[in-house]
């Protein structure tokens, strides 16, 4: 695949606080540089702008459900009530720096839209995924015969919100699609660990249980 | 003949009414010809005075005050004995000690809107240039001239930036107004069930009740008070009509259904024989007891004037430009009155402007009138909205 010549590596050392948080939001912190204006979409409790308001980041964020506003909210964040597929389009042009998508493009009615909108809203766009390209996926599909199940996604395919999942290598290949530059790309193994930087994409595709993309619009005059 | 019954005659604190209009039983503020309210109608209104109520204590630096706006029928009286009906205070879920506007904590003060009745100069007040009440004498106010003038009676407090902002209906329009108006004197803003501006059916449900009051024989021109008459079926009409709209279906029909009132079978009249008219019947004549008829035209015209966006080119963002001030918009689901999508639109236009801003659409079935009832999803998120900004602001020990 062209893009991965693209993919730079992450440096940086882990932060004293790093324990308390998740892999995939710490990977996400080193990516959003300090100062910048960011909108978490779909941020859940908060966690990741928690996160990104220590490194003196100004945060915003949406989230679907009552019970995760109301909690960010008591964290002196600045969260709306709003929902991805339908909300970001009241969102101008340029607003942030970075856009993030943690964890939701999945249960989004129209991934595409919520992507091409991520890129018009912030500069950048960083986006995280669980891979179903994961061998644990395929194993359980090939094998079991049944639709996958694992920690991270425990939801049984009648009740999961997870409506559009997609492999790294699908990905990849929409970013391609509509013209998205992909500046990091990154891997991590069910344990939140980055995979070796040098594999393949096939290798990613296969060993990473999500991915992670810092994202940005290709060329001008969009 | 059918037995007919209609809204009974408010014999009782007619005196108290009228008393408390010109002699409020709170703190006042007068403001003399040197300080004229400049309105948005041209005329400058002088001089007039400012009833509010004031509970907990002022900080050293004057940091920790926080203004409530009353909605459209309310008063200064937040959280204290009512002293016209003796009633409690109309927010006593929110406010008071250990309270989400904790008397603890802030200093917290509440004003009677001009226009209105309950102290602060309206058409219920004495006119000094003539000797008699100013009836429709009184300018047609707005929403702005409200809340400059509370901007006066804060400047006389000595107090130069408020902590927060706090209201509903139409409190929550004066939150947003000062938002707009005056950034720099916000740290935080709380508006709650409302609008940036009255939609058209918000609009024509006031009409109503302004056309009920009007064609009441005994409204006589706004000059009742001296004919020695009252208009209280109209004003009673009214409020019956606006109590629906504070409602909501769900909630009328999980408190009346279709229940007979103290009968078993209907009675083939006009009597009130199910229990949600006899409800009514009671609203519109509680209503009448305590508020005047003419301030009941005004402030449903300041309600229905108001859009903060036309004062900005139509465009609601740029109304909020720039502002450093943060925001908690709170709707609730069966608010039909104020829909959350008047809430989503302020929101988005506070996003479009880059402010601070969190919202929040709390579930119940109580319609309109949940922001002045013991929903405790909406007391717990003003309750945290309030500490996080409290600490941002340094009023309250941060990682407590």
């Amino acid at each position: 695949m062209s893009s991965q010549q693209q993919v730079l590596p992450l440096t940086g050392a882990e932060p004293p606080d790093a324990k308390h948080y998740r892999g995939d939001h710490l990977l996400v912190a080193q990516m959003v540089e300090r100062g910048s204006k960011v909108l978490d979409v779909g941020c859940g409790d908060g966690d990741l702008l928690q996160l990104l308001e220590t490194r003196g980041i100004d945060g915003r964020g949406i989230e679907l459900s009552r019970e995760g506003v109301n909690r960010c909210v008591a964290k002196g964040l600045a969260v709306v009530q709003g929902d991805a597929d339908t909300d970001l389009i009241n969102y101008p042009d340029d607003a942030f720096d970075y856009v993030i998508l943690s964890q939701t493009l999945q249960a989004t009615r129209q991934p595409r839209v919520v992507l091409e909108n991520l890129l018009r809203i912030g500069h950048r766009a960083i986006v995280s995924f669980p891979n179903f390209g994961f061998w644990r996926m395929r194993l359980q599909l090939l094998v079991g015969g049944h639709m996958p199940r694992t920690e991270n996604l425990p939801a049984t395919w009648y009740d999961t919100p997870n409506i559009h999942f997609c492999t790294i290598k699908d990905f990849v290949q929409l970013c391609d699609e509509i013209n998205v530059k992909m500046e990091r790309a990154v891997a991590l193994d069910l344990y939140g660990r980055p995979l070796r930087l040098n594999a393949p994409w096939w290798f990613w595709n296969m060993f990473g249980e999500q991915g992670v993309f810092l994202l940005s619009r290709a060329g001008k005059g969009r | 003949m059918v037995s007919v019954q209609s809204i009974q005659s408010p014999a009782i604190h007619a005196e108290e009414r009228a008393h408390e209009a010109d002699h409020p039983s709170s703190l006042v503020a007068l403001f003399g010809a040197d300080q004229p309210l400049k309105l948005d109608c041209g005329i400058d209104l002088t001089p007039f005075q400012i009833a509010y109520k004031t509970y907990g204590t002022l900080n050293a630096d004057r940091s920790n005050a926080i203004l409530i706006f009353h909605a459209l029928t309310g008063d200064q009286h937040v959280a204290n004995r009512h002293p016209v009906t003796g009633k409690p205070g109309w927010w006593e879920t929110m406010v008071g000690s250990g309270r989400p506007l904790d008397t603890d904590k802030y200093f917290i003060i509440c004003s009677n809107v001009i226009g209105g009745c309950m102290g602060s100069t309206g058409p219920a007040s004495t006119n000094p240039a003539t000797g008699r009440l100013w009836g429709l004498d009184f300018p047609v106010i707005t929403i702005p001239d409200m809340v400059r003038a509370q901007t006066m009676l804060i400047d006389r407090l000595g107090i130069d930036t408020l902590f927060s902002v706090v209201g509903g209906s139409m409190g929550g329009m004066q939150a947003l107004q000062w938002t707009a108006a005056y950034p720099k004197r916000v740290f935080s803003a709380l508006p709650v069930a409302c609008a940036t501006r009255h939609s058209a059916q918000n609009i024509a449900f006031h009409e109503l009740g302004r056309q009920a009051v009007m064609a009441d024989p005994d409204w006589r021109h706004g000059r009742y008070f001296e004919e020695g008459t009252y208009p209280h079926r109209g004003l009673g009409v009214a409020r019956m009509a606006a109590h629906i709209t504070y409602l909501s279906d769900a909630a009328l029909h999980r408190k009346f259904g279709r229940r007979m009132q103290d009968r078993e079978l209907p009675t083939f009249s006009f009597d009130a024989d199910f229990q949600v008219e006899s409800y009514l019947r009671y609203q519109g004549s509680s209503f009448v007891e305590r508020f005047d008829a003419n301030s009941y035209l005004y402030l449903t015209r300041a309600m229905d004037y108001f859009d903060i966006a036309a004062d900005h080119d139509g465009v609601l963002a740029q109304a909020f430009r720039g502002i450093q001030t943060r925001l908690c918009v709170v709707s609730f689901t069966s608010d039909w009155l104020f829909p959350t999508s008047e809430s989503r639109a302020i929101v988005h236009a506070l996003n479009a402007s880059g402010a601070r801003v969190s919202f929040a659409e709390i579930e119940t079935d109580r319609g309109h009138d949940a922001f002045l009832l013991d929903v405790p999803e909406f007391l717990d998120i003003s309750r945290a909205f309030l500490e996080s900004a409290g600490k941002a602001r340094g009023l309250i020990p941060t990682g407590g």
